[in-house]
């Protein structure tokens, strides 16, 4: 059951690939926060009660609700057009994610080691290479945001390989996600849609050597 | 003690973050200096002893905690003169205060860190407290650097957090799971060379957004431009710090593994290209600010030459980042006054900078100087040591690339500085360029002048703790 969860979480990143509208990004980003919230109560059977309760909340009400409401809400407030408005075509989006999945799944067999927990690792690394390449290849910097949320839910699937020895290190993560997220998206996002009206990167091109 | 000291710290940043009365304002922040100096002495005297578990003064620790509080106290007076002279809103002062506080203490608290994790956790916190005080003026361009800031320091924290999961999965069979640096020091045979490779990548790359090198180094250069420039020479000078201190603790780690030559040509990798980097924006840089921000990422990377190379290498490279740190931040502290007599950050419009402030233009000359590590230099003495590391590590073919681009460094840095400080500039209305009062340089001077009797005749006991921290390192 983990790995079909894994695997629909590795087919929504082919699906983000081609989508065009910026509320299908949110809607997959919720779709992820669903897909972790099952994994960790699949994969983390060995820790305590309350911690798990506590990453599990934190996938079902930050990650899965609280995130993609506030990103909608962001979309709205600012106005910005629905359009995700990428650099490169999206037959060659899908190419580009198709071979980051392939590359993965062939490194993740070149390693000779019986404690590796090969699905989280292809999932987990595919899915940072893929954030990178939606930061690299979208103009919004709305879209930004939404490749580094994509980053952490790889992470994230990283970090649950290991939770079962290491909760502590699954804990960090949700750290790593409450602080970084709330400090991009809360005080910051609001900024930016007042000061720079679209919203491109574009616009943050001010601050020269010259 | 570590704990009254973290504690108080916390409630004097939320004060100031709450407080609106300038008297009050005052108390807090001498408060804090005093805090800061006493917690540094309580670290002097408990040398070796470890202090809420995650915390150890050991020798690099107590170093360059002896370093921020050297800084800090400038960096405070500072702070208070820039506020003062410009009509700041309450709220404005109070984040501005509150934020320099939270970020010396939390540099503080990563200096002195035993445990990857919570170098990890203050990482973080440094980030939050530095974009607060990018953010300070409040207009499009402090919003563009902050955002860029954040983003980037977001990216990398994110890799420093994959690398110690890499790290975790190294270490699982040797039947432990306790990521301190001693606990790794002490099964570092038993580590699973390819996931330490991973951990290795992850973890350098990450720290490189606060230590200053290729790949992740833009976002120093931007928050050091667009942040006050009190709060800039913190930014250049002890958080570049403690990005060393994250990476030279876990490379120690890795050279006592078979993974040494490999860490090594990475590192290697990383600080030629950023010596090439600073190079090349040095000699096309007009803003003053970034010129200082670059002469940095030069410098961090010829400290990071040091360590690959070995040897005496190591006790130089700690050498230099503290140099380094003192020499860059009284550079930064001065460009507030140069700021206020030409009303700019460019080069092209300042110019005879020694008519009009003749005791700051000869700090300027003095840190042009200290920068380039010409002597009686103290970094004269570092540098050439690292020089002399890597001529005795068999690579000159690196030893002559580098001398070459800083020759060009030198070149350009000064021919900048002259300019600023000896060509006059057509058109400049002398009559209101303010009077400057010699006594804001004071610091500078100290800082220089501690920077040039550290190289050249240090204390006994400043060069024995040196030796100590580079003393796990093999030769």
């Amino acid at each position: 059951m983990t790995n079909v969860l894994l695997i629909i979480f590795i087919i929504s990143l082919f699906y983000v690939s081609i989508a065009n509208r910026l509320i299908t990004y949110v809607r997959v980003l919720a779709l992820q926060g669903f897909i972790l919230f099952g994994v960790t109560f699949m994969q983390l059977n060995d820790i305590e009660t309350w911690n798990l309760v506590l990453i599990m909340l934190e996938t079902i009400v930050f990650k899965a609700i609280a995130v993609p409401l506030f990103l909608g809400y962001l979309i709205k407030r600012n106005k910005i057009t629905r359009v995700a408005e990428p650099y490169l075509s999206n037959f060659m989006s899908l190419i580009i994610v198709t071979a980051i999945v392939v590359i993965t799944v062939v490194l993740a067999n070149s390693i000779q080691d019986p404690l590796l927990n090969k699905i989280f690792f292809i999932v987990s690394l595919s899915t940072l290479f893929t954030g990178l390449y939606f930061i690299a290849s979208r103009k919004k910097i709305i879209t930004h945001v939404m490749g580094y949320l994509m980053i952490e839910n790889g992470v994230f699937v990283l970090s649950l390989a290991a939770g079962n020895e290491m909760p502590n290190l699954v804990n960090l993560g949700i750290m790593l996600d409450v602080f970084a997220s709330v400090m991009i998206l809360g005080i910051f996002f609001n900024k930016i849609g007042d000061v720079f009206k679209d919203a491109d990167v574009d616009q943050l091109t001010d601050m020269k050597d010259y | 003690m570590t704990a009254i000291y973290f504690i108080t710290a916390f409630l004097i940043a939320i004060l100031l973050l709450a407080n609106r009365n300038n008297a009050l304002n005052r108390v807090l922040i001498i408060l804090f200096g005093l805090i800061q100096t006493g917690f540094t002495f309580y670290a002097c005297y408990n040398y070796k002893s470890s202090s809420l578990v995650y915390f150890t003064f050991d020798s690099l620790g107590i170093l360059l905690l002896m370093t921020l509080t050297v800084i800090t106290i400038p960096a405070l007076l500072h702070s208070y003169l820039y506020i003062e002279r410009h009509s700041e809103t309450p709220a404005s002062k109070a984040i501005y205060y509150a934020a320099l506080v939270s970020l010396i203490t939390s540099v503080t608290a990563a200096y002195l860190a035993n445990h990857i994790a919570v170098i990890w956790i203050f990482t973080e916190m440094t980030t939050l407290s530095a974009s607060m005080l990018i953010y300070h003026h409040r207009n499009k361009l402090a919003l563009e650097g902050t955002w860029k800031y954040v983003f980037i320091c977001a990216i990398s924290i994110t890799f420093v957090f994959i690398g110690i999961l890499f790290l975790s999965l190294s270490l699982r069979s040797s039947g432990t799971n306790d990521l301190s640096f001693a606990n790794l020091m002490a099964y570092k045979d038993h580590l699973n060379p390819f996931w330490l490779r991973l951990a290795f990548l992850f973890i350098f790359t990450g720290f490189t957004a606060k230590l200053g090198l290729v790949p992740m180094y833009t976002a120093g250069i931007d928050a050091k431009d667009i942040a006050p420039a009190p709060a800039g020479a913190l930014l250049a000078s002890v958080l570049m710090n403690m990005g060393f201190v994250a990476i030279f603790r876990f490379y120690a780690i890795i050279a006592n593994t078979s993974l040494y030559n490999w860490a090594n040509l990475i590192v290697i990798i990383a600080a030629l290209l950023s010596i090439f980097v600073a190079t090349v924006y040095m000699t096309k840089v007009l803003n003053i600010k970034r010129m200082f921000a670059y002469s940095g990422i030069e410098h961090m990377g010829i400290v990071m030459l040091g360590v690959a190379a070995g040897g005496v290498g190591y006790y130089a490279a700690v050498l230099h980042i503290i140099l380094h740190a003192l020499v860059k931040s009284s550079l930064f502290f001065q460009f507030n006054q140069l700021y206020r007599t030409f009303q700019s950050k460019s080069i092209e419009h300042a110019g005879n900078y020694f008519k009009y402030n003749p005791a700051g233009a000869i700090v300027i000359l003095f840190g042009f100087i200290s920068a380039t590590a010409m002597p009686p230099s103290g970094m004269f003495v570092s540098e050439f040591l690292i020089f002399r590391s890597l001529f005795e590590g068999g690579h000159i073919i690196i030893l002559l690339v580098v001398l070459l681009l800083l020759t060009i460094v030198i070149w350009a840095f000064g021919k900048n500085t002259l300019k600023i400080l000896f060509l006059p500039v057509a058109g400049i209305d002398e009559s209101i360029i303010p009077k400057i009062s010699p006594w804001e340089s004071l610091s500078q001077y100290v800082l220089l002048l501690t920077a040039v009797w550290l190289g050249l005749n240090p204390p006994l006991a400043f060069v024995e703790l040196l030796k100590d921290a580079v003393k796990i390192l093999p030769n």
